[in-house]
């Protein structure tokens, strides 16, 4: 197999970053990126985009969201 | 869950109904819960559902089975970004990802995350549901396969496109941002 381009490298990120590319392949990917620091900024922005979604999921349960749920636990406890 | 249940819905309220008719759901049904899923799992398809049926409701969300142009195959990064065949490095960036972060936002913040959430809206149903479990609300991918009833390689796939659309949004953003920094001074 030959070297990945960025074009190629850009559709493994995911796959890399799950761990499900095969061992020659992940070499590759990581062979490309040590090279290419175009590639490396795309990875880290990818990298930055799942942090920040995992993020966004932390504005919590309201407190209106809370007292409902604890008036549904108090009624299914009453039955 | 209550983010997850916010992407199918119109309003915060709507969605804090879906949530509290979820748990109703899930109490009401506990006794017929037989332990093939784990309970998270068995909560999350519950979810979905009550959401998926409030969603059409406001006519928000389309039938999940509706939807199969989100698989479809073709580059995530638009491929006049990389050279072609003629020129000296075919597949290579003609100019790179420009780089996000400045000294004075060391990480994706405040008006960035804002960029994300409307991008994860924008997304196709799946593409939304799958980067809302995995990376919204920390699911594992198995779980995500046995919540939606995916397999492995097509979770990825939506995952992968997910992330690839929130990313160019975000480059988007900072684009016109630096934009307009440049005109100013």
């Amino acid at each position: 197999m030959t070297a990945i381009t960025c074009a190629q490298l850009v559709e493994l990120v995911t796959d890399y970053l799950e761990g499900e590319l095969d061992e020659l392949t992940a070499r590759r990917f990581e062979e490309h990126l040590a090279l290419c620091s175009g590639c490396r900024t795309y990875v880290d922005q990818f990298r930055q985009v799942i942090q920040a979604a995992g993020q966004v999921a932390e504005d919590d349960l309201s407190w209106q969201a809370r007292t409902h749920l604890l008036a549904a636990f108090r009624g299914w406890r009453e039955r | 869950m209550l983010r997850l249940a916010r992407l199918h819905v119109s309003s915060g309220s709507a969605a804090e109904d879906v949530l509290q008719e979820t748990w109703m759901a899930v109490l009401g049904g506990l006794h017929r819960f037989e332990g093939r899923a784990r309970l998270r799992t068995w909560v999350f398809q519950i979810l979905l559902n009550v959401a998926r049926t409030q969603g059409v409701k406001d006519r928000r969300t389309v039938p999940f089975s509706a939807l199969t142009a989100d698989l479809d195959a073709g580059p995530t990064v638009d491929s006049a970004r990389f050279q072609g065949p003629q020129e000296p490095f075919p597949g290579g960036w003609r100019q790179f990802p420009a780089p996000w972060t400045s000294p004075e936002d060391a990480a994706l913040s405040g008006e960035a995350e804002r960029v994300i959430r409307e991008a994860i809206m924008q997304l196709p149903e799946r593409q939304r549901v799958v980067i809302a479990l995995r990376d919204v609300d920390g699911c594992k991918p198995q779980e995500v396969c046995e919540i939606l009833g995916l397999s492995p390689g097509n979770q990825r796939v939506l995952l992968h496109r997910a992330c690839a659309f929130v990313r160019q949004q975000v480059e988007g953003y900072f684009s016109r941002r630096h934009a307009a920094r440049t005109e100013r001074t």
